[in-house]
């Protein structure tokens, strides 16, 4: 018996398995990819499910390949995703910039493990929320969701397609290896629940079609291969035509478009959660994993009677700027934890602004985080 | 002016290439225009429908090629373009997907893509146009620079062994493998149509002229000299349409000087990516290319 596209039901399901259940559900036909710990979950989870759904698992050369496949077959109008770890991110930067550029739909998993290098394959890291936002070269729009439980695995998947879709870009599902690795409880809902987000095709005919002429909301409007349009497409900087243009002149309104896409978006693709932010004067913002043991940490906080609240960041990127710059005002200090040596803090550190001190609290990759460290940071602040 | 004085100033191929693109970057005596020509020459001859024909290039003068074709065109990272047609294709297995791309794009950067596709068998064709260096970038010397060739970065002559291209797609396993030189302009066109024919792998060797980057440093002269050197000095077989059965690949090896062996090395038939896919338990009952389409249609 093959299973369905979605498997409606209460499991107990592992974070990778739920991240590629979220992408099948997503309308996901296609995943290529590499193995790599604690990512190639994910990929096993595509290998053995795709097919019962009639979809193409490939196993790529590496991850270049695998970043590259991705986009050929969206380009071929495919859902497409991939799944990778650290090093595997690194070398998917390559084509998460032609994706950018070309405006290509897909979407990338990282697992985040303990870096630099190989660094630690099987233990957890936060270490690349910052080469999310930057990696690859040159200024571009990304978006990128950072699940806390296999739930979200599954929910923030779909989201990621229904945004690459909306928006034309490569989106990122930043998971770490203990959300991962961990298996929850996770409900898949019915088939008709599940909103899924279509690219926009163009209306008109062939003939007219100006790949790159976007629309009042800046996104230009998909044609696919193979359907008469007479694709252009280009990573070099091009004109709306898609002919190349290597000028200022064409580059000014491309990139122009390219970040306002996103960040003109930004309100509606900004996600987060907020506890007892209300009356907080020490604001706790965090993601991912640490978000567990820092909803904890407010806990035992408030416990103590010190008025901690919880900001959980469910896109890192966009930055939810005005609602943290909105709690930091009159706040005692901000805490952010997280499984690194300091990167989403320093974007607190730019959109408070002074606001409030704003104080990073490292957890060893490698480490389980608990709430000690956090509740002491929030106690020190709070003083 | 009258439509038919209009008609006849139009140039044959001028429907398959983009006019709003041209002139073209590429350098007098380049061997790329008649490459690019010899393959739409080829998709005519091969009936390809024209919606199914999509081109995909990487980076270098070669990579110039996808814009310059009026249909579906892909111009990719460095690289690249073969793991991004490997995706479009087993996206949509209707479509007829080219490679057109330079020597350092497939077999330096992008080698690993290259062994990995013909192992593979994705059914797509791979034109390379050999010109023996990074022509774009200004002449260095790549993987397939002859020994002892000059380039701006192997000023003292090339002491590195370059690749024997047949030998290598052939080895990598693909179904079709030939070599031609810009100067046999008919033969390539006509291997290109086999290729476009062909279910599978293919691969196409073009050696071309490259007078700044090459020509120059080598003190061979303009593209037509370059051309020259091909039929005189790297002596052509008369009989090179019909090595087909007994070239091996392994002869192949481009030495300065030296003959070049050219024709079609490899003809055979191997199951595709796709033939194999479609073999899983799974996909048997799904009948997945009516099913990924068909839900793509539903959903729209």
């Amino acid at each position: 018996m093959l299973r369905p596209r979605v498997l409606t039901g209460t499991h107990f399901m592992h974070g990778d398995f739920a991240a590629a259940e979220g992408g099948l559900a997503a309308g996901c036909n296609f995943f290529a990819g590499y193995p790599i710990t604690p990512a190639t979950e994910v990929a096993e989870r595509m290998a053995s499910r795709l097919p019962e759904v009639g979809g193409i698992y490939i196993q790529m050369e590496d991850e270049l390949g695998s970043m590259a496949a991705i986009l050929g077959a969206s380009c071929a109008g495919i859902k497409s995703m991939t799944s990778t770890s650290g090093p595997g991110f690194s070398l998917m930067m390559e084509n998460i910039g032609l994706g950018a550029m070309m405006e290509v739909p897909t979407v990338v998993v990282n697992i985040q493990r303990g870096g630099p290098s190989t660094g630690l394959p099987t233990l957890v890291g936060q270490q690349d929320m910052m080469q999310a936002r930057w990696g690859s070269h040159g200024d571009y729009p990304i978006i990128a969701y950072t699940p806390a439980s296999p739930q979200e695995c599954f929910d923030l998947a779909i989201e990621a397609f229904n945004a690459a879709e909306k928006f034309r870009t490569p989106v990122l599902l930043m998971a770490d290896e203990i959300v991962g690795h961990m298996t929850e409880k996770v409900i898949i809902p019915e088939e008709e629940e599940i909103q899924v987000v279509e690219r926009k095709h163009p209306k008109g005919k062939p003939i007219d079609y100006i790949p790159y002429q976007a629309d009042e909301d800046l996104i230009p409007p998909m044609a696919i291969a193979g359907e008469g349009y007479k694709v252009r497409m280009t990573g070099l900087t091009h004109d709306e035509k898609g002919r190349p243009a290597i000028n200022a002149e064409a580059q000014g309104p491309l990139l122009k478009r390219l970040l306002d896409k996103v960040n003109t978006h930004a309100s509606e693709i900004v996600k987060y959660e907020e506890m007892d932010t209300e009356d907080a004067d020490v604001i706790v913002i965090s993601y991912g994993i640490t978000s567990r043991c820092a909803r904890r940490a407010v806990e035992l906080a408030r416990k103590e009677g010190i008025k901690a609240g919880m900001f959980r960041l469910i896109t890192a990127w966009p930055f939810p700027e005005d609602e943290v710059r909105k709690l930091a005002e009159g706040a005692k200090g901000v805490i952010v934890p997280e499984i690194n040596y300091g990167q989403m803090v320093t974007e607190a550190e730019r959109v408070v602004c002074g606001r409030a001190p704003v104080k990073g609290v490292t957890y060893v990759p490698g480490t389980l985080p608990d709430p000690t460290a956090t509740l002491h940071a929030i106690k020190e602040v709070a003083k | 002016m009258n439509k038919e004085v209009e008609e006849e100033k139009r140039h044959p191929i001028e429907d398959y290439l983009r006019s709003d693109m041209l002139p073209h970057i590429w350098c007098p005596g380049c061997g790329l225009g008649i490459v690019l020509k010899a393959y739409v020459k080829a998709l005519e001859k091969a009936e390809v429908p024209m919606d199914n024909r999509v081109v995909v290039s990487g980076i270098g003068c070669s990579g110039r090629a996808a814009g310059y074709l009026n249909q579906d065109s892909y111009h990719t990272t460095h690289g690249r373009p073969i793991a991004f047609a490997t995706g479009m294709k087993l996206g949509n297995p209707d479509l007829n997907v080219t490679v057109i791309s330079g020597d350092g794009d497939l077999f330096a950067i992008g080698g690993n893509h290259f062994i990995h596709a013909a192992r593979r068998n994705i059914d797509m064709n791979v034109i390379c146009v050999n010109n023996f260096n990074y022509g774009m970038t200004g002449g260095q010397s790549g993987p397939t620079t002859p020994t002892d060739s000059k380039t701006v970065t192997t000023p003292y002559g090339n002491f590195e062994h370059p690749f024997n291209l047949p030998h290598l797609a052939a080895s990598s396993g693909a179904v079709y493998v030939a070599r031609w030189t810009t100067l046999d302009a008919r033969r390539l066109r006509d291997s290109i149509t086999e290729a476009l024919k062909k279910r599978g792998f293919t691969f196409i060797e073009v050696v071309s002229p490259c007078p700044v980057g090459y020509g120059r440093p080598n003190r061979i002269g303009e593209g037509i000299e370059e051309m020259r050197l091909y039929r005189e000095t790297w002596d052509l077989r008369e009989d090179n349409w019909i090595i087909k059965e007994d070239a091996n690949p392994s002869d192949a090896e481009i030495e300065l000087h030296k003959k070049i062996l050219v024709g079609v090395f490899c003809d055979i038939e191997r199951p595709t990516f796709m033939d194999m896919y479609m073999q899983m338990e799974p996909i048997k009952e799904k009948r997945l290319k009516h099913m990924v389409r068909d839900e793509r249609k539903v959903r729209e």
